[in-house]
């Protein structure tokens, strides 16, 4: 028994539900209690659906477990294959069902239905979302493909076989699916990709495919798992079972997608293109297809300069993140973990190789203490990590499911490819704040007009006792000026006491103190005139000369 | 106290007097009750506790169940109360499938653990769920054992929200169950109000009642999960939601008085729901014109606008939340919609007795669902605008049709002549929405 208040992953079941959902043609019957239907919002809501997802649940209830819920699975799998006339049947159960063992799948095997049946076994009490979902695309991939199964000791087709049937190659893209993160923007931008460098897409699955679609399948020279976590055992599989190869390089970074492509060409027997070449390790040309790499080198980005990075996704994203923060933005990674246990070893390894240990968890509490013990500049997560971010108020950028309706944008922002790295550099920069803007907040951090947000010039004008109190914290200092806003009328002795210390003050630098400050960009003058000040009263100096501006100087840059 | 002899009129001119029972209904008023069962589009009762938690801050809810559970509380809830929030779930694994011994030590370490982390609570709901009922772990027993060894510290308490035996709302129903037999017993002369409202909400309610004389106020759930009322005989109990009918008659069942009223949604609902506490408690009917009738002609005001939009437009209402009758009497007598199917998960004709007196004679009522049948329904009525859950809202409207969730109403303040407008306004947006918009 384990406490759980957020999850990132749901049931198996909501895994199949991801795969039905994503395609066509395909219906699943659940065989679950009321109120399982609730997974049908995550599609309707999060990913906009216009259709419900093609499930159908039994609904049974107390009643009915007396009686024979059998019969209400076999009832429903009738009712649901003339409603629907799918072209593949998916049948299984949720975890309620499964404790009384009606073997919906089994029940349905015994059932002329005259399509093709898949009887998941999702085992609820041990496995999650992600799992699921590669088990029930497995599970149909194989149930479909068994007739074309070729025979034992049947040679491996040739990668290159393209060439002898004289028409340009073709891959597979596997794993996109709905509820995995941009997946829809990734699979135009990858077959984008791949027609500029000559190859064609044969299958995309699950997303947008009918059963007929997986049908052809083995007709492409290679697969490309996109997302190991959806696609990993059915490449596998068909890597076993057909010799088919797998280009599991996901391309999501300048780096990833440049070794994407070299695997890609190495696999089908393609020259490598000039500019995909690299010369002594030197980054190759074909990189410069993105923005990236200019706008990283250039020197607004100067100030992403080793900023601390947490990172936590699922394994393709967690990895991907790492390796694009350490080596294409020059971030440091202060940690580095995933909630997907099927992946730990790629991303431990992954983790090592920047000195770190991987967080492998599934509990956000966790993950949320490591965000803080880490003292992270930045947060790269899924929807959970956002929260966490935000309630210890840490900027964030979301690069992984579990999603919310925004992670689900309108515009095009896929993450894989040389346009994906163009989307990450703007959104994981953008909730940063810009390099000359957060340079001058720096400098101008304990002015009153930087305490509570920006001020407007519209109103509020300046708290007349801020620079009167001493050295004010940001809480303080919001404070005193509530108090200022909200009580007018007292304002004009303050004023008057507030001049009087101005006064004091300024009678405190001497005359090379004053020479020194006046080398000061005007700019920068007042910010550093009030700093040295508290500075001097903090320490109680009777004068400010040029030195004490300096030790101000050098205090406030810790 | 002295039983009143003065009953105030109810506004809705129609309705019986004001103490129906299921005898009074004429079996034939609504003749063709639809009964339907099949697959439904509706949660099950773990999903109360996103509201219950809030009413009682100082209440844990532990489900023992499934990362179904879990998933299910977690997207029904949405990011709205992302926190550490005050429910979590008890993941079953497959180890406390294979022994229930093992089960109920790992619920109670489980729980030790919980309570050392959140000091502040005072009351532990141990809520059961389809698997824990399923495989008859006892939550009873468990209740009872922790509650034994948390003496004085935590009160431990467990309910049913399996979705195999509740239904969306029916969680509270159930929670609240749970909480009665702590109440101490007193015959003390008291309103109770039954049925979580919002904190303002309540507020206002209090205020009017005690401008009404009505001095004793007192609310279930409450708003601390110790500060529980006392029942007994002086005990007048007047529904606030109508999906409480099992705590309704354990009330009664403790001496309490059941009033008879429309649930409090619009003007008309409400002022008749404050009327049947006044005239229960003899407040007599100058006083209750000189409190209520400016609040009804105010709400009638706010009202004015919305019932422009509605006013004539046919609604067609699926079952969700058990507020569907009640909302259905709301919309078409005071803001002028005509109703073509008005869907409960389940229908309970006493509680709903003085709303279905209200309903338009001919009103197509439909309890339980085959979802995919009633949509057929649905698309060749093509009403104006369906009141549905989550799971239909865009595919519906990606069908052209018109809907309004129905979760919001569980989580907006809507109660009350003062929240008319404000529940009329939920209805008529997706209206001026849409005409709003020019996008083909």
């Amino acid at each position: 028994m384990e406490l759980t208040l957020w999850t990132y992953e749901g049931p198996p079941h909501v895994g199949a539900m991801r795969i039905a959902t994503s395609m066509e043609g395909v219906h699943y019957v659940l065989h679950a209690p009321q109120g399982d239907t609730y997974a049908d919002l995550l599609f309707t809501m999060i990913e906009r659906r216009g259709r419900r997802p093609p499930v159908t649940y039994t609904t049974f209830q107390a009643r009915d477990l007396g009686g024979d819920t059998a019969d209400l699975v076999i009832r429903t799998i009738r009712q649901a294959v003339d409603r629907f006339q799918p072209e593949a049947l998916l049948v299984g159960e949720s975890c309620t069902a499964e404790l009384i063992q009606d073997q919906p799948g089994a029940l349905a095997g015994g059932m002329d239905l005259g399509v093709p049946m898949v009887n998941l076994e999702l085992p609820a009490y041990s496995k999650k979302e992600n799992w699921g979902a590669a088990e029930t695309f497995y599970q149909l991939v194989r149930t479909l493909l068994k007739a074309q199964l070729p025979a034992p000791g049947t040679p491996k087709p040739s990668p290159s076989r393209w060439r002898e049937e004289g028409r340009r190659p073709r891959v597979n893209l596997l794993g996109p699916s709905l509820l995995g993160f941009r997946c829809r923007d990734d699979v135009l931008e990858i077959t984008r990709l791949l027609g500029e460098h000559g190859i064609d897409v044969a299958v995309v699955a699950p997303l947008g495919a009918r059963p007929a679609d997986l049908l052809r399948i083995p007709t492409a020279d290679a697969n490309v798992c996109l997302y190991p976590e959806v696609a990993g055992p059915v490449c596998s599989w068909l890597e076993r079972s057909f010799g088919t190869p797998v280009v599991r390089s996901v391309p999501i970074g300048i780096g990833a997608t440049a070794d994407f492509l070299r695997e890609l060409h190495a696999v089908l027997d393609l020259a490598l293109p000039a500019d995909l070449e690299t010369v002594e390790g030197q980054p190759s040309e074909a990189e410069r297809r993105s923005r990236l790499p200019w706008y990283s080198k250039s020197v607004d980005s100067t100030y992403l300069t080793g900023k601390r990075v947490f990172i936590f996704a699922d394994a393709t994203h967690a990895i991907a993140a790492a390796r694009i923060a350490s080596r294409e933005l020059g971030f440091q990674v202060v940690g580095l973990g995933s909630y997907s246990r099927e992946q730990a070893r790629e991303v431990r390894a992954a983790a090592a190789e920047l000195g770190l240990e991987a967080l492998i968890t599934d509990d956000y509490l966790v993950v949320e203490k490591a965000m803080a013990e880490a003292a992270a500049e930045l947060v790269l997560g899924t929807q959970m990590e956002r929260h966490s971010a935000k309630r210890l108020g840490l900027p964030c950028a979301v690069i992984s499911a579990p999603l919310h309706v925004q992670d689900v944008p309108a515009r095009y922002s896929p993450q894989m490819g040389w346009e994906g790295a163009n989307v990450i550099f703007d959104s994981w920069v953008h909730p940063l704040m810009m390099g000359l803007e957060e340079h001058l907040i720096g400098m101008f951090r304990h002015d009153f007009e930087f305490v509570d947000g920006h001020r407007s010039h519209l109103g509020d004008g300046a708290p007349a006792s801020a620079s009167a109190s001493t050295a004010p914290s940001p809480e303080e200092a919001s404070a005193t000026s509530t108090a200022v806003a909200t009580a007018a009328a007292p304002a004009a002795g303050t004023i008057t006491a507030a001049v009087a210390v101005r006064e004091a003050l300024e009678s405190l630098w001497t005359a090379d103190g004053e020479a020194e400050l006046a080398k000061i960009p005007f700019f920068v003058r007042g910010k550093v005139r009030k700093n040295t000040e508290a500075f001097a009263r903090e320490r109680g100096l009777e004068r400010i000369d040029a030195e004490a501006l300096y030790d101000a100087k050098a205090h406030f840059s810790r | 106290m002295e039983v009143p002899n003065q009953a105030i009129p109810s506004m809705g001119v129609s309705a019986p007097p004001v103490q129906p029972s299921p005898a009074d209904l004429n079996p034939h008023l609504h003749p063709d009750l639809l009964k339907e069962s099949g697959q439904r589009e509706v949660f099950c009762g773990l999903t109360s506790i996103v509201w219950l938690h809030r009413r009682m801050p100082d209440a844990f809810f532990l489900v023992v169940g499934s990362r179904t559970c879990a998933h299910l509380i977690q997207s029904a809830a949405g990011v709205m109360i992302f926190a550490e929030p005050r429910f979590g779930t008890a993941i079953l694994g497959e180890k406390d499938l294979a022994g229930l011994a093992d089960a109920n030590e790992e619920l109670d370490r489980l729980v030790k653990d919980l309570l050392e982390r959140r000091p502040e609570i005072r009351t532990l709901f141990l809520v059961g769920s389809c698997p824990s009922e399923v495989i008859k772990l006892d939550l009873a027993k468990a209740a009872e054992r922790l509650s034994a060894q948390l003496l004085n510290r935590v009160r431990v308490l467990n309910y049913s929200g399996s979705g195999i035996e509740t239904t969306f709302t029916q969680g509270e129903d159930n929670a609240l169950q749970a909480m009665l037999p702590l109440l101490p017993s007193s015959d003390e002369e008291q309103l109770l109000i039954v049925g979580t409202l919002a904190d303002a909400v309540e507020d206002r309610f209090r205020l009017i009642f005690e401008r009404l004389g009505i001095t004793t106020v007192r609310s279930l759930p409450p708003r601390r999960s110790t500060d529980l009322p006392p029942i007994g005989r002086g005990t007048r109990v007047l529904l606030a939601q109508p999906f409480l009918s099992a705590t309704a008659r354990a009330l009664q069942h403790r001496g309490a008085t059941l009033l008879s009223a429309p649930y409090p949604f619009g003007v008309e609902g409400s002022r008749d729901w404050m009327a049947a506490a006044a005239t229960a408690f003899g407040v007599p009917l100058a006083r209750f014109a000189e409190v209520v009738d400016p609040l009804v002609e105010r709400g009638r005001r706010a009202l004015a606008p919305h019932r422009e939009v509605l006013a004539g437009k046919r609604l067609f209402l699926l079952p969700d939340s058990q507020m569907e009758i009640p909302l259905a009497r709301f919309l078409s007598r005071e803001c002028g919609m005509e109703l073509v199917e008005v869907g409960v998960p389940y229908l309970d004709r006493q509680l709903m007795a003085a709303d279905l007196a209200l309903l338009p004679a001919d009103t197509q009522l439909s309890e339980g669902q085959d979802v995919d049948r009633q949509l057929e329904r649905v698309r060749a009525a093509r009403p104006d605008l369906v009141l549905c859950g989550l799971g239909l809202a865009n595919p519906l409207e990606a069908e052209g049709i018109a809907t309004k969730w129905s979760i919001e109403l569980v989580f907006s303040p809507i109660h009350g002549c003062d929240q008319a407008g404000e529940l009329a306004e939920l209805f008529a947006r997706p209206l001026r929405r849409r005409a709003l918009l020019q996008l083909s």
